[in-house]
């Protein structure tokens, strides 16, 4: 009778089946990390909701200052809009691989998602210096603190994704995560998919509809 | 006798894993959603350059809701995972709408 062993290479993950196979050990039976993830982005609805329905309520309040057609750079801005969807696809291609237990392709992703997110926050910090020089600064009016408040978090969260995705990928190249590997990356994941689905919503609400 | 399986790494192109009630879908789909979210994404960007007449906010409002959609069911897996995974993050988006929309309402942001 012929005995089978399955050799991992040791660079690799362990793939999902060997661990998702298994129910986790929780009163749910979900992972309480993704649990909790989910839970935070919940919560971060309504942080960013307050956020956008704020800009809506005071985007016409100029003061005498730019108005938001006179500044904002459409083309500019939607290539950077574009920039943040593809590092979406970046992003699941790397949690795709991660469950495949490929971890040179997962790295890859990790660090081009990271790439991209350092592209976009790059075009916001030249987009606010180039609003604040045409004389939007942000006790301007409450259509400037609105706005510099609302993309400026926005930012943070895509600058916290860009910590947490270059974060991921040392760690793993150091291989210190224990336990579900596929699951961080996935965690991770979805915090930067929320972050793009926010400026999807900002994209249109702030952007192309005009005051 | 012992024989060695090795794993591969990457499964063949068009291959869907189903782990409990998660899908994997291949590289490829991803790369198609992708594209197609590009492309609302030029019809978004378009409505600024071509006059779309009274159909202006609708129209981007459905390409809004379109993505939003296409990114949280098959790009964050909330279509294929667990349903209370889905509750969670609905729940908060909801009351998120209900509240602000309701605060807006407050300061007649729907009349002007």
């Amino acid at each position: 009778m012929a005995d089978t062993t399955i050799i991992h290479s040791p660079a690799e993950f362990v793939p999902e089946d060997e661990h998702h196979g298994v129910a986790h050990h929780t009163s749910t039976g979900l992972s309480n990390n993704k649990l909790a993830m989910w839970l935070f982005l919940g919560s971060e609805c309504l942080l960013f909701g307050g956020l956008i329905s704020t800009y809506m309520l005071y985007r016409g309040r100029t003061e005498g200052g730019p108005t938001p057609e006179e500044i904002f750079d459409i083309p500019f801005t939607s290539v950077s809009s574009f920039v943040l969807l593809m590092s979406s696809l970046t992003m699941v291609l790397a949690v795709a691989n991660a469950k495949r237990g490929d971890i040179r392709r997962t790295r890859l992703w990790l660090v081009t998602t990271a790439l991209l997110g350092a592209t976009f926050v790059g075009g916001q910090v030249y987009e606010f210096t180039a609003f604040y020089r045409e004389g939007l600064g942000f006790t301007t009016s409450l259509f400037g603190s609105s706005f510099y408040t609302l993309t400026g978090f926005h930012g943070m969260h895509v600058t916290v994704g860009i910590i947490m995705l270059l974060s991921l990928t040392f760690i793993t190249q150091r291989g210190r995560i224990t336990g579900d590997r596929a699951e961080v990356v996935e965690i991770v994941g979805l915090y930067w998919h929320f972050v793009d689905i926010v400026w999807i919503v900002i994209f249109t609400l702030v952007y192309l509809i005009p005051a | 006798m012992t024989t060695a399986v090795e794993h591969e790494a990457t499964p063949a192109p068009g291959d869907e894993h189903t782990h409990g009630a998660h899908t994997t879908h291949s590289d490829a789909f991803y790369v198609k959603i992708a594209l197609v979210l590009a492309a609302l994404t030029a019809l978004e960007v378009s409505t600024y350059y071509v006059d779309f007449g009274s159909l202006f906010l609708p129209v981007l409002f459905a390409l809004m809701v379109i993505k939003f959609f296409m990114v949280v069911w098959f790009f964050m897996h909330l279509r294929d995972d667990a349903k209370l995974f889905g509750r969670l993050f609905w729940a908060g988006l909801f009351l998120a709408i209900a509240v602000y929309v309701g605060a807006l309402a407050t300061f007649q942001f729907f009349l002007k």
